[in-house]
């Protein structure tokens, strides 16, 4: 099972800069999705005149099935300053691949709780570690995509865009770095230090 | 002894580095330290360099200091978690250790005990962020130290001739941010790229030295090329490695070579690292020819 939390409401109200079109993933059987909070969001979101679409669906994760819906959302989609996506980080970098050229942000962090793990396509990965980078890093995860899960830059250990630990691994960071140059978003890069947070026990990790 | 002391001064600083031995027997890293590097600043302590366990980083540093020597303590975030490292900063302090560069460390794969478990809970930035916040007399969790904090010249390393040199910089700028003082490079073997990386660097307004590895033969090059992320060594430098066949001249080419490319960097950056893999009694004689 996993856990997709909605992120604090200081959080959310500054990724939600201007106008928002809001993906919500109802998951796979495994997740547990804050369907009440999201509901909220989105009215909150209407009712300032923010919303520009929204799409409530289960497996965003599945390209083909997504990128149907995606193309149907086209306008509302180009009239958004940013896609907000509910889901767990697997969805996230889902939307974020496809639209390439867009603004996508995790409006969520992950958990995970014991059991099966959830229908995930290969290529992408979520560790459900709880706090979720995506939006720093142009929605490529650097935790699963970065062999020491560095979540402040690129290491000395990129040789020809490959990682050295595993060479049939492209540099997560240099991914990372390109996707934000294409955003015209390199200015996330001087966000502060990132000190990763390993507690589990959920009043510690706050 | 503060390295970051002499760059204010204006000095051009010369630093070196020893990798401790597999192993508790230190006499012959300390006599060839004693002997080829007391005329130079500050001495790099390797911390299980390249992921392969040795000798403790803190305690031949503290040998080092004892015999008149200024160690640099490498620290690398692989091995140990926040609370470790924070405990190993501390100790340093205590035994009078002063410079630090701050790492995040090879991966355990790529050492002699690949089944380790890599640790990575702080990287090379958040590190930097740490020392800082103990410099203010507060740990990482937020809780007071007791007494006079410690003192730290912050050193970090940058790879100027990445083919992601940009990557590079942006996180050579976030180490800036989190507290570094001066910064020691990955083995340069393509001056050009440096200069061309140190105008763009020097922006941060930080002190930087320019890593030298002496290039001991066409071999060992070549294997730099196919496995050592950072490092380029141009085609015509191996050539010229090559022709240095006679026995006689083994190694001269190879400081000729690394001399060379001190001058050409010198005037652009502000001290120089060498990393003497082995060669330390070559040391001396690359200065000497480097007009230093």
């Amino acid at each position: 099972m996993l856990i997709t939390e909605l992120k604090s409401k200081e959080i959310i109200a500054s990724l939600a800069e201007g106008k928002v079109f809001m993906i919500n993933c109802h998951g796979c059987k495994e997740v547990r999705f804050p369907e009440k909070e999201a509901l909220e969001l989105q009215k909150e979101l209407q009712a300032e005149g923010k919303l520009t679409g929204v799409i409530t669906t289960d497996y965003i994760c599945n390209p083909d099935n997504m990128k149907l819906r995606l193309e149907k959302y086209q306008e509302q989609i180009a009239e958004a300053d940013v896609v907000l996506v509910l889901s767990c980080g697997v969805g996230v970098q889902t939307i974020a691949e496809y639209l390439e050229d867009k603004k996508v942000c995790a409006a969520c962090d992950t958990y995970p709780v014991p059991g099966f793990q959830g229908v995930t396509p290969l290529e992408y990965k979520c560790d459900q570690c709880g706090e979720c980078y995506l939006n720093l890093t142009g929605g490529i995860c650097p935790i699963t995509a970065c062999s020491k899960s560095l979540v402040n830059g690129q290491c000395g250990g990129s040789k020809n865009g490959m990682c050295e630990v595993d060479g049939d691994m492209e540099c997560g960071w240099e991914r990372i770095y390109r996707r934000l140059a294409q955003l015209g978003r390199l200015d996330v890069l001087k966000c502060p230090t990132q000190v990763r947070n390993f507690a589990t026990d959920d009043e510690v990790a706050k | 002894m503060k390295i970051t002391e002499l760059f204010e001064r204006g000095e051009f600083v010369v630093s070196a580095e020893v990798g401790p031995p597999k192993g508790i027997h230190i006499e012959h890293t300390l006599e060839e330290a004693k002997t080829y590097l007391s005329g130079i600043t500050a001495v790099n302590v390797t911390d299980n360099q390249s992921s392969v366990m040795r000798l403790g980083s803190l305690a031949v540093c503290k040998k080092l200091l004892d015999e008149g020597l200024t160690p640099i303590y490498q620290l690398t975030c692989r091995d140990r978690n926040r609370i470790a490292l924070q405990s190993d900063l501390l100790s340093a302090a205590m035994l009078g250790i002063e410079n630090i560069l701050c790492l995040t460390g090879d991966h355990t794969k790529m050492g002699d005990h690949p089944q380790a478990k890599p640790v990575f809970d702080l990287d090379s930035v958040s590190l930097l962020h740490t020392v800082t916040k103990l410099e203010a007399g507060e740990d990482l969790g937020g809780n007071p130290l007791v007494g006079e904090p410690p003192k730290f010249a912050k050193g970090a390393v940058v790879s100027p001739c990445s083919d992601s040199v940009d990557a590079q910089l942006a996180k050579m700028e976030r180490k800036v941010a989190a507290g570094a003082d001066y910064f020691q490079t990955q083995a340069v073997f393509e001056p050009e790229k440096f200069i061309k990386f140190m105008e763009k660097a020097k922006q941060f307004g930080k002190p930087v030295q320019v890593g030298i590895i002496i290039p001991k033969s066409a071999g060992m090059a070549k294997f730099m090329n196919n496995n050592v992320a950072g490092i380029h060594v141009p085609d015509e430098m191996i050539e010229e490695l090559k022709a240095d066949k006679e026995k006689t001249k083994a190694g001269i080419t190879g400081v000729e070579i690394a001399a060379r490319i001190i001058k050409e960097c010198k005037p652009y950056c502000q001290g120089v690292h060498i990393m003497a893999l082995g060669w330390e009694s070559k040391v001396p004689e690359l200065l000497k020819k480097a007009g230093i």
